[in-house]
């Protein structure tokens, strides 16, 4: 079995938090994220149709928040890999996300660990971000699975 | 909107109404705007295959999203969505459409609530789910 490529730094970095970075939430990027995404509904385009709505306006679509970047880690260590994946998400939802909200979004590591398959070693990286909106409430959790890898020589 | 879903029409083993999607590469790079993820393995051909893939693929996070649609689409208005996992398992390109898909796992009333867990999934047009996932919602309850 080939040599771990996990530092002490990569463990050094689990359950440190990121600079926070707080976004205010504009309509139109609401708007915008509902278009690329191809997702008419009225809830997430529409205020007038919005309005009548229990929410009595847009709110964001589930995965909207993707689009707050994360500020960067407070901890930082070397991935010796050039390219990476995404595996996945886990979304728990606490509180609508509308415009003129303010979140605040935080991550962090909160597993690091290895695995053969077919990209070669993979590095997988466990991020829990978080997204507390101006009120202090925990809108919602994303646990996000990153893979690190160095693409092979297709020749 | 459309017509409102009840937690008493909901039994296991009920499908949710397909959502057929067509990514073209104009919609990845729409989404690459809208995300902020503009990791060119989504947009850059010559890029996506010097990392060793076919071509360029699909961003995790908007399959993610369709099968947000998926769901938001069948809870409608006064449904709420509590939970959302996905697990990209296989590659999906632009310009072969991808079937949003779901099932029904479980219902019942918890704390006054409609909750329904359902698996969902993104196909290929071959059948092969490349994007499993499940859902937790809240549906409206008709007695009250």
């Amino acid at each position: 079995m080939a040599d771990s490529i996990i530092t002490p730094e990569m463990r050094g970095a689990i359950g440190v938090e990121s600079v926070p970075v707080t976004q205010e939430i504009e309509k139109g990027a609401i708007i915008r994220f509902a278009q690329a995404i191809g997702d008419p509904n009225p809830l997430f385009t529409d205020e007038a149709a919005a309005r009548r709505s229990r929410y009595g306006g847009i709110i964001a679509p589930p995965t909207f928040l993707r689009s707050i970047i994360a500020g960067p880690p407070t901890v930082e260590f070397d991935i010796p890999y050039s390219a990476n994946l995404d595996g996945g998400s886990e979304w728990e939802y606490f509180e609508p996300v509308r415009p003129g909200d303010r979140i605040t979004h935080t991550v962090r590591i909160t597993d690091v660990f290895e695995r053969q398959g077919r990209l070669g070693n993979m590095l997988f990286v466990i991020r829990e971000g978080r997204y507390v909106n101006q009120f202090g409430t925990l809108a919602a959790l994303e646990r996000n699975t990153g893979i690190n890898y160095e693409p092979q020589d297709a020749g | 909107m459309s017509d409102q879903i009840y937690f008493e029409d909901v039994r296991p083993g009920a499908e949710l109404p397909t959502l057929r999607k067509d990514p073209t590469t104009q919609q990845l790079v729409m989404y690459a705007g809208a995300s902020g993820d503009f990791y060119q393995i989504h947009y850059d051909q010559g890029f996506a295959q010097a990392n060793g893939l076919p071509d360029v693929i699909l961003h995790g996070a908007l399959k993610n999203a369709f099968l947000g649609q998926l769901v938001t689409d069948w809870i409608g208005e006064m449904g709420t969505l509590k939970r959302l996992t996905v697990q990209y398992r296989g590659m999906d390109v632009p310009g072969a459409p991808v079937f949003c898909k779901g099932i029904v796992k479980k219902a019942a009333v918890q704390d006054g609530q409609g909750v329904v867990e359902c698996d969902v999934w993104l196909e290929n047009s071959e059948g092969r789910k490349t994007t499993p996932g499940s859902a937790v919602v809240s549906l409206p309850l008709r007695s009250r």
